[in-house]
């Protein structure tokens, strides 16, 4: 096949035909067969056609911006339900409430990808969808803080600091008997 | 869900309020734990070798212990101890059967049960004042005991009598149940009783002593009743000394009060006559005076005069003639008699390396029984006492056999010139304790070592694997727990990964230094240390402390670790101090340092030269300091300090604490540039009609602390004040000094005080009205724990203080701890009075305690617990956080999960949570800890009378494996889940070959 093309094509038999120029056919139309009428109406059904993709496009880049909330919520119960202490199940929990977003966030545009269209507005639902994500990741954050998680308190930074040295160094004490 | 909440919130208050244990299985114990009996220095021993059954030795110790030995092993059959308060004074077997022991001063008299240790009774003997005290047991057979001169079987009413002369009373009580039968009240009579003799025969007992002391008295007594028969007395011109020995039934020596003459009493015929002797007629150039060697023995005696020992023949005219005269060490044993008539004393000579012994009959000087030379290890001593046994040989003659207490307080049975067993007994006394690491394993092991050790390796482990899966039969089971027990891991001579191997060098009463294994509480090495023995110009010296000299680390590795010996000669402050520094891995005295001032106080200071070498500060009784060691470069680094280094010092009788800075060199004789005088920079004087000091306690220098910062409830900081300069001190009213329950709680008070040592300043002060002490304490971090008696309670009680640094509270803003803007790290001075609250708390304890630690660990981390000596000598642990002056009765939910536990007003004992388990520390007196490389762990060390050692975890242990921990099961599912993984890739990769050709 390769080859082929290297050299040329020498025939070629187009069982499609759906080229609306007459220029580009060497056979003439049947008699009382009027290009131009059908021509209009085609192009007028593929308009309403596209018109109809890309409200449903747009229709569907809402919906995908708006699951993320879903996700909000279910996670809030999660959340609450795993409790304020540290053990396997809250911070699995909490891990994944965390990672979901982000990686979410990376993929905006994959996410998006589906529904892009010349006529769609995609940036009011990507703005939608990256506001409920990092709304989902704050969740995150506080569900961590709240497990106490976070450095933001004084005890987190002063825990380990060492003893402060003593200038004076002073021994004794009863007679050794 | 509600309902999951619920059982979650249940199971998390359970767990948060459930105490830890940590007892340990039956299987576990001996694992890391080692327990050793001992008795002590033998003051005196009782053979009783019947024909039947075991043989075996009573004897009686310095420590106030009665101890049955087997005389073919030398192992305890029982063993009691009476405590220091009740000093056993003579012991004898009576019937054969029963143990009699004298003790308080002949104010109790106990009979025990000699097979088993049974006590049969016990009697208490009343009297007026305070005598000698003299116990006499008649002996069955019809021989004449060697412990009192003349007895033969006793009838009253069929019973058999004790004769105890105390307290200034004759007391006649049998031996059946211990009633006192008569009592006869000789201070009426004006007579010291000095000896009691019975002649052979009769119902009479001569009770002889002095009246005053120019008088000597004879009194005749019936023994079936009491009753006075005849009182003698009679006047010698030139006094007495006191002394009065017995060589016959009826003849006495005593010495005059100059010491000089010998007199020889006879009571013959109901009166006394004396016949007086000048010692220097007999023994050449004798000047000075002489001793008479308490000695039972007939016919013979032996006087001490200088170094001479000379033994003495009271012939059967009256005449006193010199046997011998010994210039070494000797010792001579009680009469022993052998058989009808016969009569034999052992004498015991030293010499270099070995030691002599001769059993001589006593009427016979010239025959020796037997003569024997038995090696001797010299790090025993000289010979101190001797006691000896016959025993029928197969030939049907008599051989001897003697019990030797050497001068390190071992005992050893000799016979047939050699040592049959030893005990060391001189652990009993264990003065100080200190550790020592062991050497570094050194690299190229061999092969077939190694080989065997694989091959060993897995054998164990399959063993254990085995055990796990419960498929192993009981000789398998025994098979484990011995390979557990006997693990030659545990007493390896070189360091291991988690510090548990190391040695505990111990210096015991005798002077002498012991090197324990961890592993195994075996002996290393040991070494009677020359500069603790008796010498010239040291008469009575006595070991004080030791003290870490060179603990080599980093860049001194090849150095030898060693310590330091403090010693004194004599009980005075001012008496010259000794010093001596011992090598740990080799046992050897390194050059000793003579120390030529008086040593009263010792400092580590926390300094070290380039060979790791601990700089040590020595206060003599003129507050001069002296810097050890006597190096240039010890003097350059000490003189970079010199101005921040204190100390102090706590005079008791005085009532004072005393704050000393260091001033200029000495000014002596010779110039001595590590000389430094001292000048007195504070004191406190508590007042004498109110307060008297019984108790101080400081921090451990070696203790590590990991935080300064305390987090408590709602993510909060406390910060620690951790200071190494703070001293303890409790004062009780002087009135309270004495016995609990001596005074009413009106007029008994305790005070406590936190004192700063470098400054003098009061950091904290409290009055427990109403309570009394002993007070135990420990110090460690920022908090003291107390114990002492609480006379309204009528119970013991338990304080905390934690001592919290409030000019550091401040420090709460996040981020200037994030930029590192604070000043937590700045170095402290005690000069800048830094203010501090305390929180306090009191807890009633239902234990006595003898001694209290808390435990230690490498990093300070792991949390801590203490360590109680309990009355029963035992040692409980108890968690730090039962003591925390921050427990209320309701903690809040915040306080819940921090894991405060709500206030009660005891603190709990729980039976698992004793250290010693099963076993007592018998007449317990210390309790030391040292941490283990392994963070989790610490070692204790407890010692009295008895050994103990283990290991505890006071979190568990969270950073290792546990010791039945099965490796290969480990290895086994990891092989297993390799195969699987294989298994299943295999599997897959056909599958989806198989989805490709569909």
């Amino acid at each position: 096949m390769e080859k082929g093309k290297g050299i040329g094509r020498r025939w070629a038999v187009d069982f499609t035909d759906n080229s609306n120029a007459p220029s580009s056919r060497d056979v003439p139309d049947p008699l009382g067969f009027s290009r131009a009428s059908l021509d209009q109406d085609d192009s007028t059904l593929s308009r309403q056609k596209k018109d109809a993709e890309a409200n449903w496009k747009a229709q569907k880049a809402w919906e995908v911006a708006q699951a993320p909330f879903k996700n909000l919520l279910m996670m809030g119960f999660m959340m609450w339900m795993a409790g304020s202490t540290v053990h396997l199940f809250s911070i699995g929990i909490t891990f994944s409430a965390l990672l979901q977003p982000i990686s979410a966030l990376q993929g905006v545009g994959k996410v998006f990808d589906p529904y892009k269209d010349s006529k769609v507005d995609l940036l009011a639902p990507k703005l939608l969808f990256i506001a409920l994500n990092l709304g989902g990741l704050a969740l995150g954050v506080w569900k961590l803080n709240t497990l106490g998680l976070l450095p933001t308190h004084a005890s987190d930074w002063v825990s380990s600091l060492p003893p402060a040295q003593e200038v004076e160094y002073s021994g004794g004490g009863m007679p050794l008997y | 869900m509600a309902m999951a909440i619920r059982v979650f919130l249940l199971l998390l208050l359970f767990f948060s309020s459930s105490y830890p244990t940590f007892s340990l299985y039956e299987d576990q114990i001996g694992l890391m734990d080692w327990h050793q009996q001992y008795i002590g220095k033998v003051k005196h021993a009782v053979f009783h070798t019947q024909k039947a059954g075991r043989k075996r030795v009573v004897v009686f110790t310095e420590e106030n212990v009665v101890a049955s030995l087997d005389l073919r092993s030398g192992e305890i059959f029982w063993r009691h101890v009476l405590g220091t308060k009740d000093a056993i004074n003579e012991i004898d077997i009576a019937l054969g059967k029963y143990v009699i022991t004298m003790s308080s001063e002949g104010s109790m008299l106990r009979a025990w049960n000699l097979p088993d240790g049974q006590m049969v009774w016990e009697s208490f003997l009343s009297g007026l004042k305070p005598s000698k005290s003299l116990l006499s047991v008649p002996f069955i057979r019809n021989v004449i005991n060697y412990r009192s001169s003349v007895q033969t079987s006793l009838k009253v009413d069929k019973d058999n009598l004790v004769l105890v002369y105390s307290n200034g009373c004759l007391h006649a009580v049998s031996i059946i149940d211990g009633e006192i039968l008569w009592k006869k009240d000789l201070t009426t009579e004006g007579i010291e009783v000095q000896q009691l003799v019975q002649p052979l025969g009769s119902d009479i007992i001569y009770a002889v002593g002095f009246g005053n002391l120019p008088q000597f008295d004879a009194c005749q007594i019936n023994a079936k009743n009491g009753e006075l028969l005849k009182h003698d007395s009679a006047t010698f011109p030139g006094g007495f000394s006191g002394e009065l020995l017995s060589v016959s039934s009826d003849t006495f020596v005593a010495s005059d009060a100059t010491r000089s003459i010998l007199v020889l009493i006879s009571i013959r015929d109901g009166s006394i006559s004396f016949r007086q002797t000048y010692i220097s007629d007999f023994v050449q150039d004798f000047s000075g005076t002489a001793v008479l060697l308490p000695s039972k023995i007939t016919g013979i005696f032996a006087i001490k005069i200088d170094t001479f020992t000379v033994l003495i023949r009271v012939t059967v005219e009256g005449k006193l003639e010199v046997v011998d005269k010994i210039d070494q060490g000797v010792a001579i044993s009680d009469v022993l008699s052998f058989s009808e008539g016969q009569q034999a004393f052992a004498l015991v000579q030293q010499g270099r390396n070995k030691i002599q012994m001769t059993v001589k009959h006593s009427h016979d000087w010239n025959s020796g029984l037997l003569e024997e030379s038995i090696e001797m290890d010299q790090q025993r001593g000289l010979v101190h006492k001797v006691f000896i046994n016959h025993y029928l040989r197969t030939d049907k003659s008599y051989g001897f056999r003697a019990l030797i207490v050497m001068e390190d307080h071992s005992l050893l049975l000799v016979q047939q010139g050699e040592i049959v067993w030893s005990r060391e007994d001189g652990l009993a006394s264990v003065v100080d304790v200190t550790t020592a690491e062991l050497p570094v394993e050194k690299d190229g092991v061999s092969v077939a070592k190694v080989e065997q050790n694989l091959f060993e390796w897995l054998k164990g482990h399959l063993l254990k694997l085995k055990g796990t899966l419960m498929l192993a039969g009981p000789n398998e089971v025994a098979e484990i727990q011995r390979i557990r027990l006997k693990s030659t891991e545990k007493s390896k001579m070189t360091r291991d990964n988690n510090g548990f191997r190391k040695l505990l060098i111990v210096l015991t009463r005798a002077g002498k230094l012991f090197a324990l294994h961890t592993g195994d509480g075996r002996v290393v090495w040991s070494l009677l240390l020359h500069s603790l023995r008796k010498s010239e110009g040291c008469e009575s010296p006595i070991g004080l402390n030791i003290y870490q000299w060179q603990v080599p680390h980093h860049h001194a590795m090849d150095e030898n670790p060693s310590v330091l010996v403090v010693g004194r000669c004599g009980y005075n402050l001012d008496a010259p101090g000794v010093l001596s520094i011992v090598d740990t891995y080799t046992g050897m005295e390194l050059n000793p340092l003579g120390a030529t001032h008086s040593i009263v106080q010792v400092i580590p200071l926390p300094f070290t030269d380039s060979t790791e070498q601990r700089l040590h500060l020595l206060i003599d009784s003129d507050q001069h300091a002296h810097l050890y060691p006597r190096t240039r470069e010890a003097i350059s680094i000490f003189q970079r300090e010199f101005a921040n280094i204190y100390w102090y010092s706590v005079e008791v009788d005085n009532g004072v604490l005393r704050g000393h800075v260091l001033k200029d060199n000495c000014i002596l004789e010779v110039a001595d540039e590590y000389c430094f005088n001292t000048r007195d920079l504070w004191s406190i004087v508590f007042p004498s009609e109110s307060e008297k000091i019984i108790a101080t306690v400081t921090r451990k220098s070696s203790e590590v602390v990991h935080t300064q910062a305390k987090v408590i409830a709602e993510q909060d900081v406390m910060y620690k004040y951790v200071s190494q300069n703070v001293i303890f001190v409790a004062t009780i009213a002087p009135k309270a000094i004495g016995e609990i329950g001596s005074v009413t709680p009106e007029e008994s008070w305790l005070v406590v005080y936190l004192i700063d040592t470098v400054t003098g300043r009061i950091l904290h002060r409290m009055i427990h009205h109403g309570s009394q002490g002993p007070v135990h304490a420990v110090f460690s971090e920022n908090w003291v724990v107390y114990q002492y008696f609480n006379l309204r309670a009528h119970r013991y009680e338990m304080s905390v203080i934690e001592i919290y640094d409030q000019s550091r509270a401040d420090n709460k803003d996040v981020w200037r701890l994030v930029l590192g803007k604070h000043n937590l790290t700045s170095p402290l001075s005690s000069f800048s009075r830094p203010e501090v609250i305390t929180k306090s708390q009191s807890y009633f304890f239902t234990h006595t305690a003898k001694a209290i630690a808390v435990t230690s660990t490498s990093k300070g981390i792991t949390s801590k617990q203490l360590l109680i000596g309990t009355v029963g000598d035992q040692v409980l642990a108890l968690d730090k956080r039962f003591l925390d002056p921050r427990r209320t009765v309701n903690p809040t939910q915040a306080e819940k999960e921090e894991g405060l536990l709500p206030l009660t007003d005891s603190l709990p004992i729980m039976p698992q949570s004793y250290v010693t388990h099963a076993l007592k520390v018998e007449g317990l007196r210390g309790i030391v800890t040292m941490p283990a490389k392994l963070e989790s762990t610490t070692l204790a060390f407890i010692y009295g009378v008895d050994l103990f050692f283990t290991r505890l975890a006071p979190s568990k242990t969270y950073d290792s494996l546990t010791e039945d921990f099965s490796y290969a099961l480990l290895l086994i599912t990891i092989v297993a889940l390799v195969l699987a993984i294989i298994v299943t890739w295999v599997l897959s990769e056909r599958k989806d070959l198989q989805e490709k050709w569909r």
